[in-house]
């Protein structure tokens, strides 16, 4: 009785999106208690390192990932919330944005078009299918746009995403050490160059380093969005006349 | 809950927008921009818009873990060319990274550094 009591109780408790939820909320937890524990590491990025945890369970329990997103969904969805809710660090470094506008206009184009070129032509050069260039080339837009931009142009938007999410998570780690190597400190330089390259992801990881390095970060997020939507189609056009 | 409820509405806006208009931009950045023009419109930041907004913009990593543990699932697809992915990836990541934030950092007016620290303050 109390075996099958137990067994009751553990299927309840595998069906309910509760459980899915907490686990995310708790790996997370985890995660920055030990990105804390060494020294806010970027490598060990909290983001990542959830995941990983999550994923551990996920394949431990046998679990599909389309039962566990039935709980993870809620905090799926404070995503869109928390985009509009940079519109305050924004609004509040406004004066900041104005002066350095001309210099954030041309790195904008700049690294816009290095992300993209510099991922459709390694990509071509070692050997890939067009397919695969096509869905790489948006990559560093935020998820929603690139997955759009990628049905547009012909490549495959599912693994646009994916490329998306691991561009984001690579740029959360490495990001901070490039910048490093290269001698940016100014907060607002750092936190543009994490957005624009790897959106979303990293630029959680700007907030975290501090509330100027987020606001560019999100900024820059925000404008790549619309500048990788507009230049892509323009770029694989001139790549395919150019042979 | 009035500023969520704000957040929310203004993303619902932004949704509306775009299926309307048809634009290639997400709804949320729609209402990012709407909220921004409320804000300049009002002059002020309210203090439960400020706190939210603050608490949402911290944590905001633990929000990307859903759609991260989806790639998981997805990773067969690129089983076959993922070292050409990777290489990419770091390659590309790395040089946009290094142009972005070394023309940020040329142009910037001298003296912005001095606008950031009064802001931190």
């Amino acid at each position: 009785m109390t075996a099958n009591r137990l067994v009751s109780g553990l299927e309840f408790l595998a069906a309910t999106p509760l459980l899915w939820l907490a686990l995310t909320l708790g790996a997370y937890l985890v995660a920055v208690a030990v990105n804390e524990r060494c020294n806010k590491m970027p490598l060990l990025n909290p983001t990542l390192l959830a995941i990983a945890l999550v994923v551990l369970v996920l394949t431990v329990t046998g679990t599909s990932y389309k039962r566990y997103f039935d709980g993870a969904q809620f905090v799926h969805f404070l995503l869109g919330p928390a985009i509009v809710a940079m519109a305050v660090p924004l609004y509040r470094h406004t004066e900041m944005i104005r002066k350095s506008a001309g210099a954030l206009f041309v790195a904008l184009g700049a690294g816009c078009v290095t992300a993209i070129l510099s991922s459709v032509l390694l990509t071509r050069g070692l050997g890939s299918g067009r397919e695969l260039w096509l869905s790489m080339a948006p990559k560093s837009a935020t998820a929603a746009i690139s997955m759009a931009i990628a049905g547009k142009i012909g490549g495959v938007p599912a693994l646009t995403a994916v490329l998306t999410i691991s561009t984001g998570i690579t740029g959360a780690c490495l990001a901070s050490y490039v910048l490093q190597l290269v001698g940016v400190k100014d907060w607002h330089a750092r936190g543009f160059a994490m957005g624009l390259s790897s959106h979303g992801i990293a630029t959680a990881r700007a907030f975290q380093e501090n509330e100027i390095a987020g606001t560019f970060a999100g900024l820059a997020m925000a404008l790549n969005g619309i500048a990788t939507a507009v230049l892509v189609p323009l770029l694989i056009k001139f790549l395919d006349r150019i042979g | 809950m009035y500023a969520i409820f704000v957040l929310i509405l203004l993303q619902l806006v932004g949704e509306s927008i775009v299926q309307v208009s048809g634009l290639p931009i997400p709804g949320a950045i729609i209402g990012l921009i709407l909220l921004y023009a409320i804000l300049v419109w009002r002059g002020e930041i309210h203090d439960e818009m400020s706190r939210t907004s603050g608490f949402l913009l911290q944590n905001l990593g633990v929000l990307f873990v859903p759609a991260g543990v989806g790639v998981i699932a997805y990773l067969p697809m690129i089983a076959a060319q993922w070292w050409i992915i990777l290489l990419v990836l770091l390659i590309s990541v790395c040089a946009t990274v290094a142009v972005t934030g070394l023309v940020v950092t040329r142009l910037s007016p001298r003296g912005i550094d001095a606008i950031e620290a009064t802001v931190r303050s």
